[in-house]
């Protein structure tokens, strides 16, 4: 795979690669700079890159004054609630289409996959309306419940695209060894599936807790995370740049990170298995 | 192996994700479709009666209408324009032979990471803000006027900051597809002395069409949602109500449901052409 190519070659490559990432990752590390400055610096002219007073103020104004720790506490509940929701109706469900398939497997995953596919906007007021009636607007149990719903299709595309690729004649082989039921799932298959699940969980993870849509329009002062923590800094208050800064490094720091880790499997989800 | 007991135990397996999913199809959608036959005003005298197709044909009329289907297919057209050649240049660079590769991987992947309200918040404030932002410092520093970006160039603007968010995921797509291309070919064509841009019109981007298509289509579905990124940048202002903002307009801020509604079907429909092309070509891969 590996072409060679002269040194000279690989350093403007080099070079060229390095400028486009960190012209491409500058508004997060503008960001992050921004955060520990003070709000004076912040806006200075000509702007400051390094040059600065560090200063954790910032971090410690968001958190005091607005309740940071409610809104990330609804974001870890939602984002990590709807994920494990999904996963246990998902598993049995990719499972049995993965190791008994039949005629219309594909028809059922299609027809899964078309549901991912339907605008929140045009079932937006029935959401809503149903919300209020099951007394559940603005409570994080609704949107665990509609997140878990809205990435249900994707769960179950992962998931049955990493047990697929489990050979059964594995299982056939512990069957012959004189495995129980039990014991194929529990000392067999779970060791092999255990990657793809935690692929698949930190995928959802991410894509929940960076959902915007129905966070934004079903929640208020309860179960509002960290989505409509940050759109309440539109105005004026999003003036406050080193604040800002703040609030946004924390909502985003976590999944970041989260997202570093799962670059790999960010394709295979993201395309339904149309790209490897 | 699948014996009669496995297959009943497997459709057993299978039913509550069926049954939530086909209850979370089918209940709001045939809400949606109630509504949009009623004029229901829950704010100004609730159900107001039957009314036909009176929604269908209003909300196709309103002069809001037609600027925010051509909003909608200039954003999305942008942003797919951009992200697409971006993508595929950028991917290519980053399956050259270099040092740092993985890092400079993940920083260009970190946008995606980010989320929406985040990206279109620290934009509008941080970089297209005419007085402090970066951007007008950027600008004044080459002796120019700065750009008050979200209301005298809009469009630009969004399109600019979905872009930011959406080109990761291209160009992480369309490099895993490159990855893939057989570099024998690739070399055998470079000894044959054929150009650079040749190789890469006749041997690359055919290789790339597949990936290309995949990413067209799926960033399409959500774009034609986007929907945060307007909501704290301009509200819909300086012409950027999408047809999703529209719609969600009528619903929600002007609380005319039925009217809404019958936007909501559009706007299914909407998805759902372009969905089934990305389903034929999903469905495809299956069988292989």
């Amino acid at each position: 795979m590996a072409r060679s190519v002269t040194p000279r070659r690989k350093a403007l490559n080099t070079a060229a690669a390095w400028s486009v990432g960190l012209l491409i990752f500058f508004p997060i590390l503008w960001t992050i700079l921004t955060s520990f400055k003070t709000e004076a610096q912040a806006i200075a002219d000509p702007p400051l890159f390094l040059g600065f007073d560090w200063t954790l103020e910032n971090y410690a104004t968001v958190m005091e004054r607005s309740n940071y720790g409610r809104f990330l506490w609804n974001s870890i509940v939602i984002a990590g609630g709807s994920t494990l929701l999904g996963i246990l109706i998902a598993v049995p469900a990719a499972w049995s289409m993965a190791f008994v398939p039949s005629k219309r497997t594909k028809d059922i995953l299609l027809w899964m996959l078309s549901t991912k596919m339907l605008p929140a906007v045009g079932v937006l007021y029935p959401i809503y309306l149903l919300s209020i009636q099951f007394g559940v607007l603005d409570s994080k149990i609704a949107l665990v419940v509609i997140l878990m719903l809205i990435n249900l299709p994707i769960i179950v595309w992962m998931l049955y695209t990493y047990f697929k690729e489990i050979p059964g004649e594995i299982l056939e082989a512990a069957r012959m060894d004189g495995a129980s039921l039990k014991e194929e799932v529990l000392y067999v298959l779970t060791p092999m599936a255990i990657p793809g699940i935690a692929s698949t969980i930190l995928l959802n993870v991410i894509l929940a807790w960076n959902e915007a849509f129905w966070t934004l329009n079903l929640t208020a002062a309860k179960a509002a995370p960290l989505t409509a923590f940050i759109a309440s800094y539109s105005s004026p208050e999003g003036l406050f740049y080193a604040k800002l800064s703040a609030a946004s490094t924390m909502a985003i720091a976590p999944i970041l990170i989260l997202g570093w880790f799962s670059q790999k499997q960010l394709v295979s989800g993201l395309t339904f298995g149309a790209v490897k | 192996m699948a014996t009669q007991h496995s297959r009943s135990a497997a459709r057993f397996m299978m039913a509550p994700a069926v049954v939530l999913l086909l209850g979370w199809m089918l209940v709001p959608l045939t809400m949606t479709l109630y509504f949009s036959f009623k004029k229901y005003l829950p704010l100004r005298g609730g159900d107001l009666g039957w009314v036909g197709f009176d929604n269908y044909v209003r909300f196709v009329t309103s002069s809001a209408f037609w600027p925010s289907v051509m909003t909608t297919l200039i954003i999305v057209g942008g942003v797919l324009l951009i992200t697409v050649v971006f993508g595929v240049l950028l991917a290519i660079l980053l399956n050259q032979p270099m040092w740092g590769q993985g890092i400079v991987r993940i920083l260009v992947i970190a946008p995606f990471f980010v989320m929406p309200t985040v990206s279109a918040l620290v934009w509008k404030n941080m970089f297209m803000d005419p007085n402090y932002g970066l951007l007008a410092y950027l600008w004044e520093f080459f002796g120019a006027q700065p750009v008050e970006w979200l209301s005298q160039a809009s469009l630009t603007s969004i399109i600019m900051i979905v872009s930011w968010q959406w080109l990761p995921f291209a160009t992480l797509i369309l490099l895993t597809a490159i990855q893939s291309l057989d570099s024998e070919q690739l070399e055998a064509a470079e000894m044959d002395s054929a150009p650079a841009f040749k190789r890469f019109i006749y041997i690359v981007l055919p290789h790339l069409s597949r990936a290309v298509t995949v990413v067209i289509l799926i960033q399409t579905i959500f774009l034609l949602s986007i929907f945060a990124e307007i909501f704290v940048t301009t509200g819909g202002a300086f012409g950027t109500r999408t047809l999703t903002y529209l719609i969600f307009q009528r619903v929600l801020e002007s609380q005319n449901v039925g009217l809404g509604s019958a936007g909501g079907v559009y706007a299914i429909i909407l998805a759902n052409i372009v969905a089934i092309f990305l389903m034929r070509i999903v469905g495809k891969n299956l069988d292989a």
